[in-house]
């Protein structure tokens, strides 16, 4: 099982499941990553953190400890 | 009866820029009871009745950020008579995830689709009319920027807002998660009121806990959570939200259609070089340098001594005429009408040169302003959390905290202020209260007058007064992190990276002024009434002849406090009134300490890095007692004009208290060890103190590697209040 932490840049992948509890979970739900969706892995933070990710036709910034908590594939 | 309408939208879909032409000058600055969140009314041009209130930008109506539970209280509580829901049409459809909340609340809703010129440039084409059939509500097109469509949407707004017809939501969910809330909305049953219900039934199946407050009687619902996460196979948060975005996609489907899947935009770009890999940081630090150098060290200087030594010293030119400064003209002023000594000492002294020297920041701090306002509003802001984010987390502060900083290595003034691009609440506490460690410009001449006076100008004394602030704030930020003050639910850091686009002066302007207004203000009052104290207090005091004013320092009622306080500063080595008074004298201005030495040494004036005073100071006290003086002023509480900045961005007499206390407490702690433990390597002296500094630095080693386990006792103890 892979997560969205270990995914390079510039590959796309499907969400799968979304781990976790409580306000993290619910704000990646709120900003547009839930079952199904599609995600890009656009790049890495100069230091190695965090990712930044489009979805929903947006960019999306965040941490590779909250990014481990998506399922993908 | 005036009608309320609120603005509601995502951040960065061009609320504030529609806020201002909606408005125009006639706004009303605030914030939220009890929150720091900014609150911003209006009245809407050419109608005098009807009152626009801007909500925080937010993205969902969850129960988790402090803006969003700001927004939805309002909107539950005060109930407005109307919404205008902004949508970036370039991102409609996360814009539209907080429609379709914003529906459910009963309220009319009309929405303006904003920035359409730029989905029209991209050659993308958005169907408003399906669009608004689909939604079930009025959507009309606007462009914030050039002002077109606004006032239409605005006027359909008013009439909606007349009518009271709430917007019924068409939204449905899932026929299993509709019966549900249907058999909820039974249980809830006359509490609130009828177009409400859907609101409440939603938010109680999602396990919302602060929805339950707002109730009298919470109905149990853990049948019905039971049942649907059973059925669906989820949580019910999850599936909600779910829902929400498959509905948002299949409206999508039908009304917008993209012409060009995978073009960069112009956005993506400038993105591609200013977050790359490589540039990143040097990029990073090339707009740092130039906001730094222009807002602190060139324009801001000019700016800085223009008003310090011209407006409030000695007069300067407009167009080769002289223009005499305030306290000259106030000076002549009441010498004309013949005003008694004490009252115009009062004036002169105490109020002007106080408040003058604080106002003196103003001009800097506007420049500053709108450079900070250019960077948040063009999109770079975001960015520098970005790049910046790794290295700040781990010492509780935000990517952003970078900036005030820097800022506050010029003057903690406007540093403390810079603060204010930091969203989560809890970041932002710690940088204000840690910023004004970094060593701002008024006190170097401290740090000269130390390092002249004992270490014969030796090279490392000032870099280690940087290395002691930028200690200060790291070990800070671990400790802090740990204590309960800044537990509580972990703040996630998903965040959007907006797309670039030009700012508009309009709003730079109007950004710039409102920060540096709300400085102002508080220079109006706790400033000048702490000056007026202090003022009082060193010229004032007991001579032969019974209380009256004073010619010399050493008379003063300070002095006699001077001497009171010096036995608390004695373990830090420092223990003669002289020092205590200058300690105190440096709360008006930190390089005050230079000159109030000066005076108590009977030299009357020195110059900026006291050399006339050198002598005598070395020989009044050790070099490592020096040494503490110095870290004691670097650390303790910073000047008035610091604390007002202070006070104005906690926006909470408590916190303002607990970063005063912090501050001075630390300074005192760390003076006591370097002088304890600096005595015993130079002296060999052994005793108690030595003792106290051993077991302090054996605590605070303790503090910093002490395992971080804070969630489970925050969890139990939020279990507890709950019930």
């Amino acid at each position: 099982m892979r997560t969205l932490k270990e995914i390079k840049c510039g590959e796309t992948v499907l969400v799968k499941k979304l781990n976790g509890v409580g306000p993290v979970k619910r704000r990646i739900m709120d900003m547009g990553i839930t079952k199904g969706i599609e995600l890009y892995v656009r790049k890495v933070a100069p230091l190695g953190d965090p990712i930044e990710v489009t979805v929903r036709g947006y960019e999306l910034s965040l941490r590779k400890a909250d990014a481990e908590m998506i399922e993908v594939e | 009866m005036s009608i309320k309408i609120a603005l509601a939208g995502n951040p960065n879909c061009g609320k504030t820029t529609l806020f201002n032409s909606l408005t125009g000058s006639n706004q009303f600055v605030g914030n939220w009871p009890g929150v720091t969140v900014e609150k911003k009314e209006g009245k809407l041009k050419g109608h005098k009745d009807v009152v626009i209130i801007d909500l925080p930008g937010i993205y969902s109506l969850s129960p988790y950020t402090l803006e969003e539970v700001v927004a939805r209280n309002y909107l539950i509580g005060e109930r407005p008579d109307a919404i205008l829901n902004i949508i970036d049409g370039s991102n409609i459809e996360r814009n539209l995830y907080l429609s379709t909340q914003l529906m459910e609340l009963g309220i009319p809703v009309i929405m303006a689709v904003n920035m359409m010129d730029i989905v029209n440039k991209n050659g993308d084409k958005i169907h408003i009319d399906k669009l608004s059939k689909k939604l079930g509500c009025e959507v009309v097109e606007i462009s914030a920027l050039k002002g077109e469509g606004i006032t239409e949407a605005a006027e359909k707004a008013v009439k909606l807002a007349r009518n009271k017809t709430a917007t019924p939501p068409v939204h449905e969910f899932a026929t299993e998660v509709e019966a549900v809330l249907n058999s909820i909305e039974e249980k809830i049953g006359m509490q609130v009121l009828e177009e409400q219900k859907r609101f409440f039934a939603i938010k109680l199946l999602e396990k919302d806990e602060k929805i339950t407050t707002q109730l009298k009687e919470v109905p149990n619902v853990s049948k019905e959570i039971a049942q649907i996460e059973n059925e669906m196979d989820d949580d019910t948060e999850s599936i909600i939200t779910n829902e929400r975005y498959i509905y948002i996609s299949s409206i999508i489907k039908e009304c917008y259609i993209k012409k060009s899947k995978g073009k960069a935009t112009t956005s993506d770009k400038i993105d591609r070089i200013v977050t790359n890999r490589f540039l990143a940081l040097p990029i990073f630090a090339a707009i740092m340098f130039l906001v730094y150098y222009v807002s602190i060290t060139t324009v801001g200087t000019w700016a800085t001594d223009w008003a310090n030594d011209g407006v409030f010293g000695d007069g300067w030119k407009l167009f080769g005429l002289d223009v005499p400064s305030i306290p000259a003209v106030i000076e002549s002023g009441l010498n004309a009408i013949g005003c008694a000594d004490w009252l115009q000492g009062l004036i002169l002294d105490g109020i002007v040169a106080g408040v003058g020297a604080v106002l003196g920041f103003v001009p800097q701090m506007l420049i500053l302003f709108a450079f900070l306002a250019f960077l948040e509003a063009c999109g770079y802001m975001a960015r520098v959390a970005f790049i910046m984010d790794r290295i700040f987390r781990k010492f509780g502060l935000s990517g952003k905290s970078f900036i005030p900083m820097l800022i506050g290595s010029g003057c903690g003034v406007p540093g403390i202020m810079a603060s204010r691009t930091i969203e989560n609440d809890r970041d932002r506490k710690m940088t204000i209260m840690t910023t004004t460690f970094i060593p701002c410009s008024a006190k170097l001449p401290i740090i000269a007058l130390i390092a002249g006076a004992l270490f014969h100008g030796a090279w490392w004394v000032a870099p280690s007064a940087y290395f002691v602030g930028i200690a200060a704030i790291i070990c800070s930020g671990i400790i802090l992190k740990k204590t309960r003050l800044f537990q509580g639910d972990p703040a996630p850091f998903v965040m959007e990276l907006p797309a670039y686009h030009m700012p508009t002066v309009e709003n730079i302007a109007r950004s710039m002024w409102e920060r540096g207004y709300s400085f102002i203000k508080k220079a109006g009052t706790i400033i000048l009434l702490s000056t007026i104290v202090v003022w009082f207090a060193q010229s004032f005091g007991f001579k032969d002849h019974g209380f009256g004013m004073v010619e010399n320092m050493n008379d003063s009622i300070l002095a006699s406090l001077g001497n009171i306080l010096a036995p608390i500063f004695t373990p830090l080595g420092w223990g003669d009134w002289k020092s205590a008074v200058a300690a105190i004298t440096g709360l008006v201005a930190k390089e005050n300490v230079v000159g109030t030495f000066g005076v108590l040494f009977g030299f009357g004036e020195v110059a900026d890095n006291g050399s006339q005073i050198w002598g005598t100071l070395a020989g009044s006290m050790t070099a490592v007692a020096a040494y503490s003086f110095l870290v004691f002023n670097l650390l303790c509480a910073p000047c008035f004009a610091a604390m007002g900045a202070i006070k104005r961005e906690m926006n909470n007499t408590k916190w303002f208290w607990i970063a005063i206390g912090y501050q001075t407490g630390l300074a005192y702690l760390v003076s006591l060890c370097v002088y304890q433990i600096g005595t015993l390597v130079t002296t060999g002296t052994f005793g108690i103190g030595t003792i106290v500094a051993f077991l302090l630095i054996i605590g605070f080693v303790y503090l910093l590697v002490k395992p971080n386990q804070p969630n489970q006792t925050a969890q139990v103890r939020k279990a507890a209040s709950a019930k």
